[in-house]
């Protein structure tokens, strides 16, 4: 059962999520002018952050040894493929994570 | 509005959240699993998935609520896990700034995923606009906390082997991705994402270098604006 702790715990957490979503929308609000930067940065922001969280999630990858690598190589291999085949998400995000799934757990 | 609008923007919403909806099952899944190993009932699992309802960082905080750390460190941990999405209000000012009532919650549910969507959703028409915006996050709201429950009373009652479920984020970040890179014609800032977030990683090891890959491709990107804007000036 969950104790007083966890709760506080939990209640930091959620602050602290919800703290770093409003932050820009508290520091440019809206009625105010923005400066022009800005505008042109959140252009092309998105393609960049996009692509920072794909690489985030392989953040623990590592080439000393085999199974370091090659599931996530091989699944993000097979997640592009089906997609350029296809172009349905369900179908390239099912079928890479399943095919994740027996490399971690049967082949390596 | 009138019913029929909403009928439509519901049905838009619920096929575009179609992937979301899935990685979020099978996400949520490994979460309520993971919850239940650790002994926490339901009702605990649905506070976290409804209050916090941040993917990552919910993965974390069950080993911060496991270890008993004290709120400052998990605070600390939060910011450091959650900063990005600090870029992500960045560039929603402007596509969010009319949105009215349902801004808090929109700015609240904005995870990496609706986070995706949005973005990569530009044509959503401007009279339903905030309609749209407000269903796709409860949609996936909702699919998450339903995802945590489900992955909580399967833990209790059937063994399953969930490694490697989490696969399923990395996918589901690889196709938007990819979709962003077929609408884009400019390539540079893609790039500038992966080589500053790769550069990073190698630098400066797993667990503390996303704050400083942001600072790198925000550094980058606004160069490449003035060096644009040098050009432009010139031509």
């Amino acid at each position: 059962m969950p104790d007083t702790h966890d709760y506080i715990l939990l209640g930091v957490i959620a602050a602290g999520t919800a703290a770093t979503r409003f932050l820009p929308f508290l520091l440019f609000p809206a009625g105010r002018k923005k400066p022009r930067w800005l505008l042109r940065l959140s252009n092309v922001l998105p393609s960049a952050a996009i692509a920072m969280l794909v690489v985030y999630c392989l953040k623990g990858i590592y080439f000393t040894k085999p199974q370091g690598f090659l599931p996530e190589l091989i699944a993000l291999v097979v997640v592009s493929l089906l997609h350029l085949w296809k172009r349905q998400p369900l179908l390239s995000i099912g079928g890479g994570t399943i095919c994740y799934m027996i490399l971690v757990q049967q082949v390596f | 509005m009138r019913t029929t609008n909403k009928v439509k923007v519901l049905k838009t919403a619920f096929i575009d959240t179609l992937p979301i909806l899935v990685a979020f099952i099978i996400l949520g899944i490994g979460f309520g699993v993971l919850m239940s190993d650790a002994g926490y009932p339901l009702f605990f699992v649905f506070l976290m998935s409804a209050f916090i309802y941040a993917g990552s960082m919910q993965f974390v905080a069950v080993s911060l609520l496991a270890s008993k750390v004290t709120p400052l460190t998990a605070l600390l941990m939060t910011f450091l896990v959650n900063a990005r999405h600090i870029f992500y209000g960045l560039s929603l000012l402007e596509r969010y700034k009319d949105t009215g009532k349902a801004k808090p919650y929109l700015i609240f549910g904005l995870t990496d995923e609706t986070y995706s969507l949005v973005c990569s959703k530009p044509h959503a028409t401007d009279d339903n606009r905030t309609a749209y915006y407000f269903t796709v996050t409860l949609l996936n709201h909702l699919y998450w906390i339903a995802g945590g429950i489900i992955g909580n009373v399967l833990g209790n009652v059937i063994p399953f082997n969930s490694k490697g479920i989490d696969f399923s984020m990395t996918a589901l970040f690889m196709v938007i991705f990819l979709e962003q890179w077929k609408q884009t014609k400019n390539h540079t800032p893609a790039l500038i994402g992966i080589a500053a977030t790769v550069v990073s990683r190698i630098v400066f090891g797993p667990d503390h270098f996303l704050v400083i890959a942001m600072v790198i491709i925000a550094a980058g990107l606004l160069l490449l604006l003035q060096l644009r804007k040098e050009n432009e000036d010139y031509a």
